[in-house]
């Protein structure tokens, strides 16, 4: 076919008439497919974006700003749904649980994971094996950790408490308060995700050249020095894109606190560690009250944009300002 | 003269292989590390191992059992996890999500790397912008979309709405950009290859590794997947995870029987990390350089 189309022209002759008019249609044929091919190729991206993502978050506010049952009229109420939740003391408990959780796993994460990148970027024997066992966490799966970290945190038999009591700690219940709770969960998020935070910081700390260091040793800038005064600074967009990632998921915790209370959407018997992607569910799938509970899905969306914006800010003056 | 610049030279090498130098202490803080990171796994396995008298040992058990069939056929035949079909229904759904992903994936990055059409940029950022939608918070209307289609406890409900994703098509396009020359492109252009051919015998092949890791991260984001599966399908046409949750629902008290469903739906991801482990590890990376 390739052929035909630069062929056809020189055979020309009388039979040209002929032949021109089949080539022109392929040459027509090879412009569209030129023009509109491109658009075909990326459609089913947008297709099922907009079907499946936009589609739905929309819908979502449509829904929250209206009484929406599972049975029942549709009354539209405006943001009644929103002003409701603001003196709604389970959504504000939510609230707090998932920032506290947010915090106390994200912060000591990614200091964790800085250092274990740095130790990663020294010349290692065996570098390959030492990158998959940090990273082993990650691939396991969620339901199966949270079911395993939960017995580690079980009051009478967990190993969590046989290690404490050495220290001469007394059972903890786990589940019982609001900060055991929230240290439990931590511990679960961190497990899984610190290796590999620590291998998206190596890649970023392998681009930095060499030469800064060797400088630096010169000088006689010690190792620490190094770190604080070469490393983080040029590591800062690295940074940023992690801290950005790990807010977008840490504020959508749902699966961990879920299996730690055994399934219970509620979070404990005092909601001591229901988040609010739980609180959103709780809404929606055990009280079918659609309306409230895509209220709640748009009030975690705002929350984790405007935290992202937040986090991007503190950190770009932070990095920046260690120099 | 020169002698002193050859040894100053000489210690300058020296000082920088020292810089880069792994210190023991070093080794001994990545193998703890390393422990810390395997413990939880090990311990699952151990308990999976044994028999549920273990479960108010003091200390508890460190040794593997013998017992791992023994709760592996226990958790086979607990009717309300439906453990069997679970794993399939999982692997159904890893496979073709994975396979689907890739080919428009790639079909997508390489129109974006490498064909012009106007509007082109703006498409492309408006991509990467979705990645930082949490689509998981339009899973209400997204139920509402899938009672409307009659696909609520389908397996279609936890396949289709992810055949193809932003992230995908950015990783594709950011890897197509510099591993494939225009000219190559513009060779087969003007043998008259059509843009399909072109796509499948010249950039197909060429994306292959990026194809790889791409679709071994998409397997295991999908067998991991848990609160769209719970919220969409019944309890008795489950995913692995969603599963995995009713057997702990059930017999929470259970321990053995429940750490043996973990180590079953933990197992085929530890294959795809230990063949795979090296691929998955440049992937993470490379991508955070792109970033």
């Amino acid at each position: 076919m390739g052929l035909d189309l630069r062929s056809a022209p020189t055979r020309a002759g009388g039979t040209g008439a002929r032949h021109a008019s089949p080539a022109r249609g392929r040459a027509r044929l090879a412009r569209l497919d030129i023009k509109f091919s491109p658009y075909l190729y990326i459609s089913p991206f947008y297709v099922l974006f907009l079907l499946f993502g936009l589609f739905p978050l929309g819908y979502t506010f449509w829904i929250s700003l209206h009484h929406w049952e599972i049975i029942g009229d549709h009354e539209f109420i405006g943001f009644t749904n929103y002003t409701r939740l603001l003196t709604d003391d389970q959504f504000w408990n939510s609230v707090e649980n998932t920032f506290a959780m947010f915090i106390i796993a994200t912060v000591p994460q990614l200091l964790l994971a800085l250092w274990l990148a740095n130790a990663l970027n020294r010349k290692l024997r065996f570098p390959t094996v030492f990158r998959m066992g940090v990273l082993l966490p990650l691939v396991t799966s969620v339901a199966a950790v949270a079911i395993v970290f939960t017995q580690i945190f079980g009051r009478d038999y967990g190993m969590a408490n046989w290690f404490l009591h050495f220290f001469g700690v007394n059972n903890i219940e786990w589940q019982a308060n609001k900060w055991s709770s929230w240290l439990a969960i931590s511990t679960m998020v961190d497990w899984r995700w610190t290796g590999y935070n620590a291998l998206i910081f190596l890649a970023g700390m392998q681009a930095i050249p060499r030469d800064l260091y060797e400088a630096a040793a010169i000088d006689g800038a010690s190792r620490t020095q190094q770190f604080w005064r070469i490393t983080v600074p040029m590591l800062r967009p690295t940074i940023i894109f992690v801290s950005i990632i790990s807010t977008i998921g840490g504020l959508q915790l749902f699966t961990e606190p879920l299996l730690f209370n055994s399934g219970h959407m509620e979070g404990g018997t005092l909601r001591q560690s229901q988040t609010v992607a739980m609180y959103m569910f709780e809404n929606a799938f055990n009280r079918f009250q659609y309306g409230y509970g895509s209220a709640v899905a748009w009030m975690l969306f705002l929350i984790i944009f405007v935290f992202s914006i937040i986090n991007f800010l503190i950190i770009r003056r932070l990095a920046g300002g260690i120099k | 003269m020169s002698n002193v610049v050859v040894r100053r030279a000489k210690r300058a090498a020296a000082g920088s292989a020292r810089l880069w130098e792994a210190s023991p202490l070093t080794y001994i803080m990545l193998i703890f590390t390393i422990a810390l990171s395997i413990f939880p796994l090990y311990w699952m396995f151990v308990v999976a191992t044994r028999t549920n008298d273990v479960v108010g040992a003091v200390p508890p058990p460190f040794i593997a059992g013998q017992h791992l069939g023994e709760n592996v056929t226990r958790v086979f035949e607990t009717e309300q996890a439906h453990f069997a079909r679970a794993l399939v229904n999982s692997a159904v759904a890893s496979a073709v999500v994975a396979l689907s992903t890739v080919f428009f994936c790639s079909l997508a990055g390489f129109a974006f790397a490498k064909l012009r059409f106007s509007g082109r940029n703006a498409l492309l950022l408006f991509v990467i912008a979705t990645m930082m939608v949490p689509v998981q918070m339009g899973i209400i209307p997204l139920y509402m979309v899938m009672v409307k289609l009659h696909w609520t406890g389908t397996l279609q409900a936890v396949i289709v709405p992810f055949l193809v994703t932003g992230f995908g098509v950015f990783m594709m396009r950011q890897y197509a950009a510099q591993a494939i020359p225009d000219e190559l492109i513009e060779a087969a252009r003007v043998d008259g290859a059509s843009t399909f051919r072109i796509f499948w015998n010249v950039v197909a092949p060429a994306l292959r590794p990026a194809a790889a890791v791409l679709a071994l991260f998409t397997f295991m984001q999908t067998w991991n997947e848990f609160i769209w599966p719970r919220a969409v399908l019944n309890p008795n046409n489950p995913t692995v995870q969603y599963s995995l949750a009713l057997l702990n629902n059930a017999y929470s008290n259970d321990y053995t029987l429940m750490f043996a469903g973990t180590v079953v739906a933990i197992v085929p991801l530890f294959i795809v990390f230990v063949i795979f482990g090296r691929q998955i590890i440049g992937g993470i990376m490379e991508g955070a350089l792109k970033a």
